[in-house]
C-alpha cells in the first residue's frame, strides 16, 4: 500500500476510490486500541481507512412501517392488528406502523410488536385483522388476510431510539426479586445487569458525531439502513447519544432482528446496528482508540423506584464484562443483556461489505448535536405525594406497655394500627387488632406489647409518591404505614382510608 | 450423578431418603427438596457408581426415580449469547467462553427453573420439555 506524509488528512472521496479499487483497509473497532498503540496515532491513520462498528442488544423504541396495499372493495384502515397486536393505523387507509413493544390482545408479554417483525423478516406469514368505520369511497368495514413480507409494498423498519452510546448498569438494594427492562435482579445486590457493546459501539467510538450524522450508511437488522439523525432522548451531553435509524425490512436477517421478552416487564425486539466510520483525521484515529476500560458507567439501583435512582459507584465495560464487580466488599456476578458475540458479528459483517465494495462511505448530510442533554418530563399537575393526604393524628405504644393497655389504646383511638415505639421514640414495631385478638386467645406469648408486636413493619416517607406507597399496601397485603421521618421516628399513619383523599376531586382534573 | 426422586401420595409419608441412606449407607445429598403433606420430589446427588443400588431401593420403597444426565439445555436457534443467565443461576452453571459464547458446566444444576423464565429469548428449557 502507498504511503502518505505525516499530518495528511484523508478525503471520503479518496476512501471510497480505495473501496471500489478493492484496496481499502478495514478494521473492527476493537482491533483498533492495539493498531493505534503499535503503529501510533498517523501510523495509524496512513494504515486503516475504515472502521466498523457493532451493537446487538435490546431497543425497545423501534418499529416499521408497513403497506399493505388496497383491497377489493377498498378499506379506510382505522384499527389494525398484526397476529392480534395492534399496530398504528392513524396514517391514512392501508399503512400502519407497528410498534415492537405492543403486546398481544390474547397472548400478553409472550407476543408482541418485535415477534411479528422477527415473523415477518423470518418469511412467516402474518394474519391482519382490521376494520373501519366505512365511507363513501372506502366502503369495506372488515378484512382479515394472511400476508408475507414480500406481499406488502413496503416494510420500513423505523427505530426512534436505538443504539445507546452506553447504557448504566443495574442491581437491587431491596429485598423483593424485581423483574425490570435490565433484565431479573436477585435481591440484596445479588447480581448486577448491563448492557451495550463498549468497545465496538457506534456511538463510542465516534462520541463528537465528527463522522456519524443524518445520511450515514449503516448496518440494520442484517440489512442496509441509514441514519435518520439524533435519536429521541439523544443526551450525548451526559455521554448517552442515541440514534434515530432506517432500513429496509425485506433486506434484513433474523439473525440480527430478534423478539424478547423481559420476564415480568414485557416484549423488546433485540437489534443488530453498526456504522463503518471512516479514518478520515487524526480525530477518527483517536475515538475509535476507545476500549472498554475507557468506557465508564454508573451502577444505578433499581431498589429504589424512583426517577432519579442514586448510582451506587462508577465502573467501566471492562470490569462488568470481567463477570464479578466487588460491590461494598463483596464480589458481585454480572451478566450482560446485549450479547456482544453478537455486536461482533455486526462489525465483521460490515467489514465484509466494505471490503467487497458493497457499501461505501457518506458525509453525513445534517449533523447531530453532540452537546444536547435530555430533560425529563415538564409535569404540570402534581403527583400527589404522602404528605398530601397522610393521617397527622397518630396514636403509638411503648414496646414495655401491657397488651391489655394497647387493647384500650386502639379503642380510643378508633384505628386498627398501633405502631411501637422503643428506647429514643424510634418505631421498633407495629400491633393490630388482629395481633391482640390472637393475644387474647392465645395467652402463652407474654403480655407485654413486645411479645406480640410485629418486628418487621414497612414504613413510607412524607415525601414519597402516593403510588409507592399504595403498591407497599398491596405487595404486603397490609391496609396502613407508618409515615417515618429520617431518624425513623413516625409523624402520621396512611391508612387504606387516606386513599379516599385522593377522589376528593383535587387530584383528579 | 444427579436423580429426581417424585413420592406418591402414601410413600410421602414414609422417610425414603433416610430409610435409603440407612440401608445402603450411601451419602445422599439433597440439593433441592419440594415435600408436602401428599406428596414431594427432591433433587439429589449420589456418587456414580452407586447409582443404581440407589435407584433400585428407592423404586422399591414406592418413589418414581428419573436419571438426570443433561439437566438444562439451550436451544443454539433462539439463543443469541447475550449472558442473561449467566448471573441469576445460583449455581453459577453459565458462563460465557472465549469467544462469548454461552456454554453450560454440566452437573452443575440442580432445576430450580430460575434461568428459564429469565431468558428474555425463551431459549433455555428443562430436559424432557419442548
Amino acid at each position: 500500500m502507498e504511503k502518505y506524509s505525516r499530518c495528511m488528512e484523508k478525503s471520503i472521496a479518496l476512501i471510497n476510490e480505495r473501496i471500489r479499487d478493492g484496496n481499502a483497509h478495514v478494521v473492527t473497532a476493537d482491533q483498533m486500541p492495539a493498531i493505534v498503540a503499535e503503529l501510533g496515532e498517523e501510523g495509524a491513520l496512513a494504515e486503516v481507512d475504515v472502521v466498523t462498528t457493532g451493537t446487538f442488544g435490546a431497543m425497545c423504541s423501534s418499529g416499521a412501517f408497513l403497506n399493505f396495499g388496497h383491497a377489493e372493495p377498498p378499506i379506510r384502515m382505522e384499527r389494525v392488528w398484526l397476529n392480534d397486536v395492534e399496530a398504528y393505523g392513524g396514517i391514512a387507509a392501508v399503512d400502519a406502523y407497528i410498534g415492537a413493544t405492543q403486546q398481544s390482545d390474547t397472548q400478553g408479554e409472550e407476543y408482541g410488536g418485535a415477534h411479528v417483525i422477527e415473523e415477518f423478516v423470518s418469511g412467516r406469514s402474518i394474519e391482519l385483522r382490521a376494520m373501519s368505520k366505512g365511507t363513501d369511497c372506502y366502503p369495506r368495514r372488515t378484512i382479515a388476510t394472511e400476508l408475507l413480507l414480500e406481499d406488502l409494498n413496503q416494510a420500513v423498519m423505523c427505530n426512534p431510539r436505538n443504539a445507546y452510546q452506553r447504557y448504566n448498569a443495574a442491581t437491587n438494594s431491596s429485598d423483593r426479586l424485581l423483574h425490570t427492562y435490565m433484565g431479573t435482579l436477585l435481591p440484596s445486590f445479588g447480581n448486577i445487569t448491563y448492557s451495550g457493546a463498549g468497545t465496538l459501539n457506534p456511538i463510542s467510538n465516534d462520541p463528537k458525531f465528527r463522522v456519524i450524522g443524518g445520511g450515514v450508511p449503516i448496518f440494520l437488522g442484517g440489512g442496509k439502513g441509514m441514519v435518520i439523525g439524533e435519536g429521541t432522548q439523544h443526551s450525548p451531553g451526559g455521554g448517552f447519544g442515541t440514534l434515530m435509524v432506517t432500513g429496509d425490512m425485506k433486506g434484513m436477517d433474523p439473525g440480527f432482528v430478534r423478539a424478547a421478552t423481559m420476564h415480568g416487564y414485557g416484549v423488546t425486539l433485540y437489534v443488530g446496528v453498526g456504522i463503518p466510520l471512516p479514518v478520515v483525521d487524526i480525530g477518527v484515529v483517536r475515538s475509535t482508540a476507545v476500549r472498554d476500560e475507557d468506557i465508564e458507567v454508573d451502577i444505578m439501583d433499581y431498589g429504589i423506584p424512583q426517577r432519579s435512582r442514586p448510582s451506587l459507584r462508577k465502573t467501566t465495560y471492562a470490569e462488568l464484562r470481567s463477570g464479578t464487580i466487588e460491590l461494598s466488599g463483596e464480589d458481585v456476578r454480572t451478566s450482560s443483556l446485549s450479547s456482544y458475540r453478537r455486536a461482533k458479528a455486526v462489525a465483521v459483517a460490515l467489514k465484509e461489505w466494505v471490503v467487497r465494495g458493497e457499501m461505501l462511505m457518506a458525509a453525513p448530510t445534517r449533523p447531530i448535536d453532540p452537546s444536547r442533554v435530555a430533560r425529563p418530563m415538564h409535569e404540570t399537575a402534581r403527583t400527589p405525594r404522602v404528605l398530601d393526604i397522610m393521617d397527622k393524628k397518630v396514636v403509638t405504644i411503648g414496646q414495655d406497655e401491657l397488651i391489655r393497655e394497647a387493647a384500650a389504646r386502639l379503642l380510643k383511638g378508633e384505628t386498627n394500627h398501633l405502631p411501637v415505639i422503643g428506647d429514643e421514640g424510634k418505631l421498633v414495631g407495629i400491633v393490630t387488632t388482629y395481633d391482640i385478638s390472637k393475644a387474647v386467645v392465645n395467652p402463652s406469648k407474654g403480655s407485654k406489647v413486645r411479645d406480640i408486636m410485629k418486628r418487621h413493619v414497612v414504613t413510607t416517607t412524607p415525601d414519597e409518591a402516593v403510588d409507592i406507597a399504595v403498591q407497599k399496601l398491596e405487595r404486603y397485603n397490609i391496609s396502613a404505614l407508618p409515615v417515618v421521618d429520617m431518624e425513623n421516628h413516625v409523624i402520621a399513619m396512611l391508612t387504606a382510608m387516606n386513599l379516599g383523599k385522593l377522589f376528593g376531586g383535587r387530584w383528579l382534573k | 450423578m444427579k436423580l429426581l426422586v417424585t413420592f406418591s401420595k402414601k410413600a410421602g409419608r414414609k422417610p425414603i431418603i433416610a430409610q435409603v441412606v440407612k440401608d445402603t449407607g450411601v451419602l445422599i445429598n439433597v440439593e433441592r427438596a419440594l415435600i408436602d403433606s401428599s406428596e414431594g420430589e427432591a433433587l439429589i446427588d449420589i456418587p456414580d457408581d452407586m447409582c443404581q443400588i440407589v435407584r433400585e431401593k428407592m423404586a422399591n420403597l414406592g418413589a418414581t426415580v428419573r436419571l438426570l444426565d443433561r439437566e438444562i439445555s439451550i436451544d443454539e436457534s433462539e439463543c443469541v449469547d447475550c449472558g442473561a443467565c449467566v448471573s441469576i443461576c445460583p449455581q453459577e452453571v453459565f458462563y460465557l467462553d472465549g469467544d462469548w459464547k454461552l456454554s453450560i458446566h454440566q452437573g452443575r444444576c440442580v432445576l430450580c427453573g430460575r434461568c428459564i423464565t429469565a431468558c428474555p429469548h425463551g431459549a433455555l428449557s428443562q430436559l424432557g420439555e419442548p
